[in-house]
């Protein structure tokens, strides 16, 4: 425990926090509404700066001048706590993930934990607390009707998306994430793990389980972060607007970011779980198959180019997953909630557990 | 220094804690977290003990902390029957207050 | 683990244990207990055991307590009215858990290696995810699989009896 460990892991932390997850939640916001309005054909807020580039600002001028109201009947100390609630364990969770690989020797991930993947699922399963009371401090119906349903809603999709990640580590052995990351760029990505050794069957085939998995992994973060077409915790049309009804100003403001740093966070873990982390594989100038890696070991000026590239790397595929999570929002309808429970616990459930008996099955057989 | 022994002072209180609450309160559903609240006290010795018995080669001793993992799991199991319990007993007496439930069959 | 954050994490624990108890109102309870189980899991993590720490707040925090507010709110049960306590019971109750207490105290303070610190490990890095996973499929196979038994009975039992009778 020196004092360099110490202060790059503060500057780490108060990088990501300050530097990268909150200009990048209120940025989604803002590119929230403009896809929107693309997909809607409809122009989006452009009046505020350049194409609209500063309404972040205004946004946040306006819930901070707004009036702070506090209902009566309410009960006032957990309905001032769950805000805080909502937000925290949406921002822990990003501290295992490996954003980068290392930038002048220093390891671009806050901590690198033996149990990395366990410590998201156990943060984020905190994150239910904040709307659950929510719903129960408001004493109204709408919201509390907008918690019952949200944590039921999650406990069920926890299952899902726990049983999603196993093949992954079936294959890697190992929770660390950075172990992970490690494994898909000498093995190829876990959506693709063919790639670099086309010949192997036994590849091929392993890659059907592997997009299966991919993909109810995704559903259920879908599911875990409210977002359309599950959003029936804050379901407009029938719950008035679910667990945040009686919000106002910055603590409303702080359940609506709380979602987004929910999603990038969730971003951030698919991306690091199945689509490489921060790796992009580029041709290998001595030819053949094998991806040539950039990153920050290379001496001088060269590491610390193939440093940054590697976080650009991370962070566009992070943007990349965030873009199709507000194309689905603005696509598809929103389930019934009968339809939600039972899609969760009869379709993805069973899938997710086949699916590992594949993998196993296809790692017995052919070896590798 | 932290030695063995705070451990297992803290751990027995915790045990001590967990037992006045299932002496004192009368709601079921707080005589069940106090339930809890003693098996996590077992567990906190427990891993005090596996951290306290080093084995040669160097790692703590992990029989324990398998125990604990299967208290653990007994526990959750424990906790979705027993809730299920609470559940009909409260659609058949409309309470959960043992003082209120005080006939074998209704 | 420096001496300050054990007792910062025991305390946090302790007090959070002992509101517990004390509070009136269930919905305040169970988020008590749930702080509370997060102070233990950082003991545990103080332990070197972090499988552990983290299995403790991903089930227990995670979801059991989550399962409890759940009926809390699903019975509507409201703080409890006040009354008339049964003070030879509660005293009765409070002399058997001091009782309890000295004893344990007292079986402590007896054992010659409490007052040994914690002697180090080999590795600062153990990989306890791969120890406890080789130890719960090889020695302890049996009771791996008769806890998958209990576990399914369990959710078979919880089913049956959260189901309404048809009358």
């Amino acid at each position: 425990m020196n004092v360099f460990f110490i202060t790059t892991s503060l500057l780490k932390i108060i990088g990501m926090i300050f530097v990268v997850i909150l200009p990048m939640v209120s940025y989604a916001v803002y590119a929230e509404r403009r896809v929107s309005a693309l997909i809607q054909d409809r122009l989006g807020p452009n009046r505020v700066g350049p194409a609209g580039l500063f309404q972040p600002i205004a946004d946040a001028a306006k819930f901070l001048f707004k009036e702070d109201f506090t209902p009566a009947q309410v009960n006032k100390f957990y309905y001032w706590l769950a805000p805080c609630l909502a937000m925290v364990p949406a921002i822990t969770t990003i501290a295992v993930v490996p954003f980068g690989s290392t930038l002048l020797g220093v390891p671009m991930v806050i901590a690198d934990i033996n149990v990395g993947i366990l410590y998201v699922f156990a943060i984020s399963s905190l994150g239910v607390y904040g709307i659950v009371l929510a719903g129960w401090a408001s004493n109204s119906k709408y919201p509390f009707l907008g918690g019952v349903r949200s944590s039921s809603q999650m406990i069920s999709y926890e299952l899902s998306l726990g049983l999603a990640v196993i093949p992954v580590f079936l294959l890697v052995g190992n929770l660390r994430l950075t172990n992970v990351v490690r494994y898909q760029i000498e093995n190829g990505w876990m959506i693709a793990p063919f790639i670099g050794d086309w010949a192997n069957l036994g590849k091929w085939l392993l890659a059907i389980p592997m997009i299966t998995s991919f993909f109810v992994f995704t559903i259920a973060v879908f599911a875990e972060t409210n977002r359309l077409p599950f959003d029936l915790p804050e379901a407009e049309q029938e719950l008035a607007g679910g667990y945040h009804t009686e919000y106002s100003s910055m603590k409303f403001a702080l359940f609506f970011l709380g979602e987004y740093a929910a999603m990038i966070t969730g971003s951030a873990i698919i991306v690091t779980l199945f689509l490489g982390g921060w790796h992009l594989p580029l041709p290998s100038l001595h030819g053949g198959f094998h991806w040539l890696v950039v990153d920050g070991t290379a001496p001088g000026w060269r590491g610390v180019v193939g440093g940054l590239f590697n976080i650009a790397t991370f962070f566009v595929k992070v943007a990349a997953l965030l873009f199709m999570f507000m194309w689905v929002r603005w696509t598809l309808p929103r389930f019934r909630y009968d339809q939600l429970m039972r899609l969760g616990w009869l379709f993805f459930f069973e899938i997710a557990l086949v699916n590992i008996f594949i993998v196993a099955g296809i790692l017995a057989y052919f070896q590798f | 220094m932290v030695t063995l022994g705070h451990y297992l002072i803290v751990s027995g209180i915790l045990f001590a804690i967990g037992f006045a609450g299932v002496m004192l309160r009368r709601s079921l559903i707080i005589i069940f977290m106090s339930l809890e609240l003693m098996l996590n006290a077992a567990n906190l010795s427990l891993v005090a003990f596996s951290r306290f018995h080093v084995q040669p080669s160097g790692v703590p001793d992990y029989n324990a902390q398998v125990f604990v993992f299967f208290i653990i799991t007994v526990g959750a199991a424990e906790v979705a029957v027993g809730l299920a319990i609470i559940v009909a007993l409260f659609r058949a007496r409309q309470t959960t207050h043992v003082e209120d439930i005080n006939t074998l069959k209704f | 683990m420096s001496p300050i954050l054990f007792w910062f994490f025991a305390l946090l624990m302790l007090v959070f244990g002992a509101a517990v108890v004390v509070n009136r109102n269930p919905i305040a309870s169970a988020l008590n207990l749930v702080v509370s189980f997060l102070g233990l899991a950082a003991l545990f993590m103080s332990l070197d055991a972090f499988f552990i720490g983290i299995i403790q707040v991903l089930v227990y925090a995670g979801a059991v307590m989550v399962l409890f507010l759940f009926i809390i709110m699903l019975l509507d049960l409201r703080a409890e009215r006040l009354r008339k306590i049964n003070w030879v019971a509660s005293a009765g109750g409070v002399a058997v858990a001091l009782a309890l207490l000295v004893q344990i105290f007292y079986v402590i303070g007896h054992l010659t290696f409490s007052k040994q610190t914690f002697p180090p490990l080999a590795r600062s890095e153990i990989d306890d995810v791969h120890n406890i996973g080789l130890l719960l499929f090889g020695n302890y196979n049996l009771p791996f699989q008769i806890i998958g038994v209990l576990v399914l009975v369990a959710t078979i039992g919880a089913v049956l009896l959260s189901k309404r009778e048809r009358r």
